[in-house]
């Protein structure tokens, strides 16, 4: 087991790339403690599984270097890096039995006879293959396949870490679910570091301790679900997490008010001097509520969403939405919305704007 | 997938019937029908019965032609199924010599047959062609026109060059069909490329070779025109393979009752061997 | 290193054809006379005399008809009949494709005699239309069986959902079908075309002057002033071209088409 810090990570699929364009990946510094279970999380094409291949040695960096802690690994190829992993489609050996299918990374590594059935017989247990040790692997349906590319990895003691890259695909919906808690409760058991990309918030938040989220190759924030809820580093994790996600609205600034369509509201990020960037508030539709006074609005739809409504309204500003609880009522037309101070935030190019940063 | 019952798909299969039976059972009954009857020219047949059938099975000179041809073709098998599966696996998977590859190595398959025959045949004469030559140079005492040994080694070497480019692109087809996570996932597992090929690529390309040896089993089994422009079956009737073997007494002597019950023996036993290959193939693929 | 088993194979692949393509542009002298690796006296004289003589170049013209003429009947007979067989079940299906894959085994020396006197019966002997129809013995079979491979990868609810949206079979079959599994086509195509093109024994059989095969034509070589090699090596080397021609426009389907569709 250890720590991987990823340091001054970039990588480019071209030869000679010459602007940031050119890269997959721009400059990636990140630390995973040992242990952790992660998620790295955001929308096709921005990098993650870029990223998780070199981490797991099937690719090689441009420039920076991967460490397990303290050892540079980043020229390793994945045999000896002491990874696993778990791919998009199951991967299976199609004339192996599910035993043989699990005792073959141990086999490869010459590991006794004895200790094989051992460990084959604890991990099967462990993700509850037991009954089907006898069958041909290529007999099983999709998500006993996964936990088979899952179980060749728990049966190795040797593994510093677990990456998944988008293991529920192909899994039906109702099982997707089974299969998550079930790895949620292996990491607590085993205490592997575990990786796991996707581009589906609910499986990432539920399954990790820690999300990275990334867009266009590089990690917009680093932090807990409760964190990239409530406070959003960048407008792009605020849009891109929540359901429906933040809103986002151009608007004026001197710091510690903003101004949109003529109207101000109050900021949680305050700042002294208002860098000249495209700035923009972002408020998520949890933090709205109708008010007597406040922003004007016209109320456009309501929806119903279980035990909320979401409310569609139209402001001079643009299009704002908000959750309501299911019970409560609803202006017909005209209304006006109060913002929650502490969690209405003021973005310069798309960041956070913060106090001497 | 599952498929509908349905009967009117009859409708879609009876211009295939038509035209497949208008080639097939026609000429299959006038074989059928020479085989049992005696001419002596001038038109005239009489009922002959199953002698030719007894004839034939009795004669040694069927048993040497079909020893010969089960000689060619298993031989040719041995070679031409592993070599195109190795020249497979060492191709590239991806880039700008992928096309180059698989265009030159289509080459000899689009190639008229008399004129691979022609070709090598002049490629391989002891004196005027440059493989000859090059052996005898080499102090090999090298004539395929003379000497039985060296007349199989230039038909054996001319069906290879001939025929592995079909094993070798249907090898390679089965291979690019493989995702690369199976690769990635056994190097992370530690499997070396021995195990690789055996627990990987051979069960993926398993479906492709069976229809390879299908293919090169029964084109082998028909192969007439190379062999006859090559080496005409000689030196002697040392490469007289079954097909020149009918031609020979069919239109050279024309002996038709014979001929045809040749025909008729020839062509179940093809069918009997593929039946064999086409059960096994099945059974595959319902696993 | 691993590169090099390609290589090598090449290597011996283009041996025979260039020693070939280099004795087509020899005189029949430094044939005969002496070992050249390659033409001292370089002369198109060879090629001079087949595109000058009709009776050679009718025979590529020949060929090129029949084998047009064999392909487009094989794949469009073979198109409904596939489909039948991937989509649905009917009386005798199983018993009726293995009869189909048996006339891809029959020797073709096996048929000659019989077919000489069935197409001289039905007065098509020596007709571009004879050898056509002859070569689709072998070759429906086989467009069938790599149709239906293609078909089967296609799912079912692609036909279901043009029902739906009020297609008519035929419509459906020719709208959106067709374009679907067009790259199945074209190697369906490419087979039928390669199986014809290189038939000699019945392409022969069949015929006598109007519709003589190219393959055939050269077996005069042999027959007049004894062996005119450089003659012969000319004519072998322009019936490769129209192959090569054919392999580089479906350079990119070779891979998955021999695949069959499915693999």
């Amino acid at each position: 087991m250890a720590r991987i810090s990823l340091k001054d990570l970039r990588h480019s699929y071209m030869p000679d790339p010459a602007s940031d364009d050119d890269y997959a990946l721009k400059r990636l510094d990140v630390e995973w403690k040992d242990g952790g279970a992660y998620a790295l999380l955001g929308p096709s094409g921005c990098g993650k599984t870029t990223l998780l291949n070199i981490i797991s040695g099937l690719l090689t960096p441009s420039h920076g270097q991967v460490l397990f802690d303290d050892d540079d690994v980043t020229t390793l190829p994945p045999d000896q890096r002491h990874i696993a992993q778990v791919f998009q489609f199951p991967v299976i050996y199609d004339t192996m039995t599910v035993y043989d299918n699990l005792a073959f990374p141990l086999r490869n590594r010459k590991v006794p006879e004895k200790d094989v059935h051992d460990r084959v017989m604890e991990i099967a247990e462990m993700i509850e293959l037991t009954p089907m040790l006898n069958q041909r692997a290529s007999g099983l349906t999709a998500d006993g396949k996964q936990k088979i590319s899952l179980g060749r990895g728990l049966v190795r003691t040797d593994v510093n870490v677990i990456m998944f890259d988008e293991p529920l695909t192909v899994i039906d919906p109702h099982l997707k679910w089974q299969l998550r808690s079930k790895l949620k409760e292996l990491h607590q058991r085993v205490k592997t570091t575990m990786i796991y990309v996707t581009h589906d918030q609910t499986e990432a938040l539920t399954f990790a301790d820690q999300v990275v989220v990334m867009n266009f190759g590089q990690v917009v924030q680093i932090g807990t679900p409760v964190e990239l809820f409530e406070r959003p580093q960048h407008t792009f994790v605020g849009n891109f997490i929540g359901s429906p996600g933040m809103n986002i609205l151009s608007c004026d600034s001197d710091g510690k008010q903003a101004s949109i369509g003529g109207q101000t509201v109050d900021l949680g990020n305050k700042v002294s001097a208002v860098p000249s960037k495209k700035l923009e508030v972002g408020v998520r539709p949890e933090f709205i509520n109708f008010a007597d006074k406040g922003l004007p609005v016209r109320v456009e739809a309501v929806s119903d969403a279980g035990r909320f409504k979401i409310v569609t309204t139209q402001s001079d500003g643009g299009m704002i939405k908000l959750l309501v609880d299911e019970k409560s009522d609803i202006p017909t037309d005209s209304a006006h919305l109060s913002f929650d101070q502490s969690r209405t935030y003021l973005y310069g190019d798309g960041w956070l704007l913060e106090e001497g940063a | 997938m599952a498929k509908t019952e349905n009967q009117k798909a009859w409708f879609f299969v009876l211009p295939v019937l038509i035209l497949v039976a208008f080639n097939a059972i026609i000429p299959l009954m006038t074989v059928v029908n020479y085989s049992v009857q005696e001419t002596f020219g001038n038109n005239d047949f009489f009922w002959a019965g199953v002698v030719w059938f007894e004839e034939i099975l009795h004669s040694s000179r069927f048993h040497d032609s079909l020893m010969r041809q089960l000689t060619f073709t298993f031989t040719i098998l041995a070679i031409e199924i592993p070599l195109g599966v190795i020249i497979a696996l060492a191709m590239p998977r991806k880039g700008p010599w992928v096309p180059v590859c698989l265009i030159l190595m289509s080459l000899p398959l689009l190639i008229p047959w008399n004129v691979v025959g022609a070709m090598w045949n002049i490629f391989a004469l002891p004196d005027i062609g440059m493989l000859g030559r090059m052996l005898n140079e080499m102090g090999f005492d090298y004539n395929f026109t003379r000497q039985v040994g060296d007349a199989w080694f230039t038909l054996i070497l001319m069906d290879v060059w001939h025929w592995t480019s079909l094993v070798v692109l249907l090898a390679y087809a089965g291979l690019v069909s493989i995702p690369d996570a199976y690769y990635q996932a056994a190097k992370i597992d530690g499997a070396n490329s021995l195990s690789i090929f055996r627990y990987i690529q051979l069960p993926k390309m398993k479906r492709v070779l069976t229809i390879a040896v299908l293919l090169r089993f029964m084109d082998s089994f028909n192969i007439y025109t190379e062999p006859f422009v090559l080496t005409g079956g000689g030196p002697g009737n040392s490469t007289t393979l079954l097909s020149i073997d009918l031609v020979k007494i069919a239109l050279g002597q024309f002996d038709l009752g014979p001929a045809a019950a040749m025909s008729l023996i020839y062509f179940l036993v093809i069918l009997l061997l593929s039946w064999v290959f086409y059960t096994l193939m099945m059974r595959n693929e319902e696993q | 290193m691993k590169r090099a088993i390609p290589a090598i194979y090449i290597l011996f692949l283009m041996l025979p054809i260039y020693w070939l393509v280099s004795m087509s542009f020899k005189p029949t002298t430094e044939i005969l006379g002496s070992f050249t690796l390659w033409p001292n006296e370089f002369t198109l004289e060879n090629y001079k005399t087949i595109f000058s003589d009709a009776s050679w170049y009718m025979g590529y013209v020949n060929s090129m008809i029949y084998v047009s003429i064999n392909t487009a009947m094989s794949v469009a007979v073979a198109l409904p009949a596939a489909y039948a067989f991937s989509r649905y079940r009917f009386l005798g299906d199983k018993h009726l494709f293995f009869w189909l894959l048996t006339n891809r085994m029959a020797p073709a020396a096996v048929f000659a005699l019989p077919f000489f006197q069935l197409y001289s019966a039905v007065s098509l002997f020596d007709t571009h239309f004879a050898v056509a129809l002859a070569h689709t013995l072998f070759n429906v079979p086989l467009a069938v069986w790599i149709l239906e491979g293609f078909m089967s990868g296609v799912p079912k609810q692609l036909d279901e959902t043009a029902y739906v949206d009020g297609y008519s079979f035929p419509h459906f079959f020719v709208k959106i079908f067709v374009p679907t599994i067009g790259a199945g086509i074209g190697v369906a195509a490419f087979f039928c075309f390669m199986f014809s093109w290189v038939e000699l024994l019945l392409g022969k059989t069949l015929t006598a002057v109007a519709a003589k095969p190219i393959a055939a034509t050269m077996t005069k070589t042999a027959s007049s002033s004894g062996y005119e090699l450089g003659l012969l090596a000319a004519a072998g080397t322009l019936t490769i071209i129209p192959g090569a021609f054919v392999i580089y426009f479906v350079r990119n389907y070779i891979a998955k088409g021999f695949a069959l569709g499915r693999v």
